[in-house]
């Protein structure tokens, strides 16, 4: 782990692994659309508008993939004072809420048809709707702090409370929607569902974890570069 | 014990003397349920059936509101510093921060709102529990909100920052305490895991708050 | 009691304020720090409270209570100065003497001149009377190690004297001194620590 704390390490391995998590990134993307909107049959209920789903679930999925990696990494920046781990948690957070609005997006829109309404108080979709406050709310703390070093000792601690409370969260809107409309649409239940959907929806989970791996790394990298002209600025204005 | 008490003295003294305690929170609860009736017209059997909801929405946001600055004097005039340097760890310090602050703000808005529910047409057998809901409730959010408070404390302006930061932890507070309230014409059946469930969120707060909010108040002092 | 810093570095903001930073304090003895503005004569003061980390280097205290931090037997007397203007003089002392585990009010407003003023809110107290009541902290509990920052800031010749008396009886008694200032306390037998020389 130490190994890859040095930044020039990880800088060095990032543009060696980017070109091929990039190459994943599209042919995963090639070949889970393709099963998902053309080889995928329709529903026999929902008809067309089912293939929506093989958007909006995985970015459902890598939402809470990202934000555990988010309170992963504050974790280890706690216990093991890794550098880069804040650097990763904070990088993390953006691309995250960008599959939240995506996977709220999609929901909404495959809401239209099945419901006839842009918006429906779904468990689900309230539960991510939740968890896209929880990105800002942590965005928007590494904007209000000035000072990055204590910015990233605040954001940890936002970010592991929040890890906390998603799973309450998340127990308290099934609760709600239980009170007051009966199962979900959008439920997947795991083994019952069909390999003609199981398998695009998995490849499609892959290329969306393959484009945030891409999409991360470089955001890792961007803002190692940033910290490093900040700290030139700062031994600019010292020597001066 | 003594140290803390101590301390819970000098905050409830302070928070009656300013001001910062239950009066202006008091205030506040009232101005958002007097917009409720003029922003969905005074129809007395629609605001029966959102009088649980709206008067939950109105006691946390004034709890939230009234608890915003309760470390801000502390940091700026160094007490805080200070109580770090003191016998006492800083978890209990903040523990007792946020039970001065509940004591203060959190317990009496808690009682008062359920009295105010006439104003909503609230049903009157649902005066009793949602007291009880309210008090158990009040707890866990008297705690987050002196989390937010701890977490902006070295900031300008942290205000909307902490309604960003707390107001979706109190989801599972405001649904179980909506349905707590509502369960007693529902049935025992519902009332009571309500009930629990808002006590155990509660009792998780109580465990992980302090922990928290010393850590972002460290954060700040360094 | 023996408190000792050894090659302590201090940064601030990702700059080196200080560093390689030796000095030894005994018992009955006072350390002068003096240096220019941004020296770092404060942070060492915070350091040892315990405030701020230091980058490099440790405290050693010998003798004292082993299983305390130097910071918790330590007063810090600093600009901010920790008053609540609501509460009356008497009160911010009750709190502290409460908080800090127990003290000695009366002689704590004695030792500063304060007894006429103790029925009076602190809010209205004048700048010189708010830094008598933050001194009287000192006088309050006992605690071996007192930190002062610019004590004798805003303070007329009367309270000087008051301080300086209140520095030596606590020096009689076995304690430790460390302060930044710029002006003369008139401390006998004290220490100079100049930070212009550590300049980095």
């Amino acid at each position: 782990m130490q190994k890859f704390a040095n930044p020039t390490r990880f800088l060095r391995l990032q543009s060696a692994i980017q070109p091929w998590v990039v190459a994943a990134t599209i042919v995963l993307f090639a070949a889970g659309l393709y099963s998902g909107l053309v080889m995928a049959p329709p529903d026999y209920q929902q008809g067309e508008t089912v293939r929506i789903m093989f958007v909006h679930v995985p970015a459902a999925w890598l939402a809470l993939m990202i934000y555990s990696i988010m309170a992963l990494s504050s974790a280890v920046a706690i216990v093991f004072r890794h550098p880069l781990a804040d650097l990763a948690a904070k990088t993390a957070a953006p691309i995250g809420a960008a599959f939240t609005f995506l996977a709220l997006a999609t929901g909404s829109l495959w809401g239209k048809p099945m419901w006839g309404a842009w918006w429906v108080w779904d468990a689900g979709l309230t539960s991510m709707f939740v968890l896209f406050l929880l990105y800002l709310g942590y965005i928007a703390v590494w904007q209000a702090i000035e000072d990055p070093a204590r910015g990233a000792l605040i954001a940890r601690i936002v970010a592991l409370v929040g890890f906390i409370n998603i799973p309450i969260i998340k127990f308290s809107v099934d609760w709600w929607n239980s009170l007051h409309q009966p199962a979900s649409v959008f439920r997947i239940d795991g083994p019952a569902i069909h390999s003609s959907i199981l398998i695009p929806l998995l490849i499609m989970a892959t290329a969306y974890t393959m484009l945030f791996l891409a999409l991360h790394l470089s955001a890792m990298r961007a803002e190692i570069n940033a910290r490093k002209l900040r700290q030139m600025e700062l031994a600019h204005v010292g020597s001066s | 014990m003594k140290i803390l008490a101590a301390l819970i003295r000098r905050d409830l003294t302070l928070a009656w003397r300013q001001g910062g305690g239950v009066g202006t929170a008091a205030g506040f609860f009232l101005t958002v349920v007097v917009l409720l009736p003029l922003g969905i017209g005074p129809d007395q059997v629609l605001l029966q059936r959102i009088a649980p909801g709206a008067l939950w929405i109105a006691l946390l946001l004034s709890v939230l509101l009234s608890a915003d600055s309760i470390y801000q004097t502390d940091f700026e005039d160094g007490s805080l510093e200070l109580m770090t340097m003191g016998p006492a760890p800083l978890e209990m310090v903040v523990l007792a921060k946020a039970f001065a602050h509940w004591l203060a703000a959190g317990l009496p808005l808690a009682i008062l709102a359920p009295m105010l529910g006439f104003l909503l047409n609230l049903a009157p057998e649902l005066v009793l529990p949602l007291t009880v809901a309210m008090v158990i409730g009040s707890v866990s959010l008297s705690l987050l909100a002196s989390l937010g408070a701890a977490v902006i404390v070295g900031l300008r302006r942290g205000g909307v920052l902490v309604s960003l930061l707390i107001l979706p932890l109190y989801v599972p507070v405001l649904i179980f305490g909506v349905s707590a309230s509502r369960g007693a014409l529902a049935g025992p059946d519902i009332f009571a895991p309500s009930l629990l469930i808002l006590l155990a969120i509660s009792l998780v707060a109580l465990v992980s708050v302090p922990v928290a909010s010393a850590a972002a108040i460290r954060a700040y002092l360094k | 009691m023996e408190l000792t810093g050894r090659n302590l570095a201090c940064e601030r903001g990702g700059r080196q304020v200080f560093a390689a930073l030796n000095f030894t304090v005994a018992a009955g003895h006072a350390l002068i720090l003096r240096g220019p503005n941004g020296a770092g004569k404060t942070s060492l003061l915070r350091m040892i409270a315990g405030l701020i980390e230091p980058a490099e280097g440790e405290f050693v205290l010998q003798g004292g209570h082993q299983d305390l931090e130097p910071g918790q037997q330590a007063h810090l007397v600093a600009h901010q100065e920790a008053l609540k203007p609501a509460l009356t003089v008497e009160e911010n002392l009750q709190f502290w003497a409460g908080f800090l585990g127990g003290g000695d009010i009366e002689r704590a407003l004695e030792a500063l001149n304060l007894t006429a003023l103790a029925g009076f809110s602190a809010g209205l107290l004048s700048a010189g009377q708010k830094r008598r009541l933050a001194l009287a902290r000192l006088a309050l509990v006992p605690r071996a190690i007192w930190l002062l920052d610019e004590p004798s800031v805003g303070l007329d010749a009367a309270s000087q004297v008051k301080l300086q008396a209140l520095v030596h009886t606590h020096l009689e008694k076995g304690g430790i001194v460390v302060a930044a200032t710029h002006t003369e306390l008139g401390i006998r037998d004290a220490a100079t620590l100049d930070f212009s020389e550590l300049a980095a």
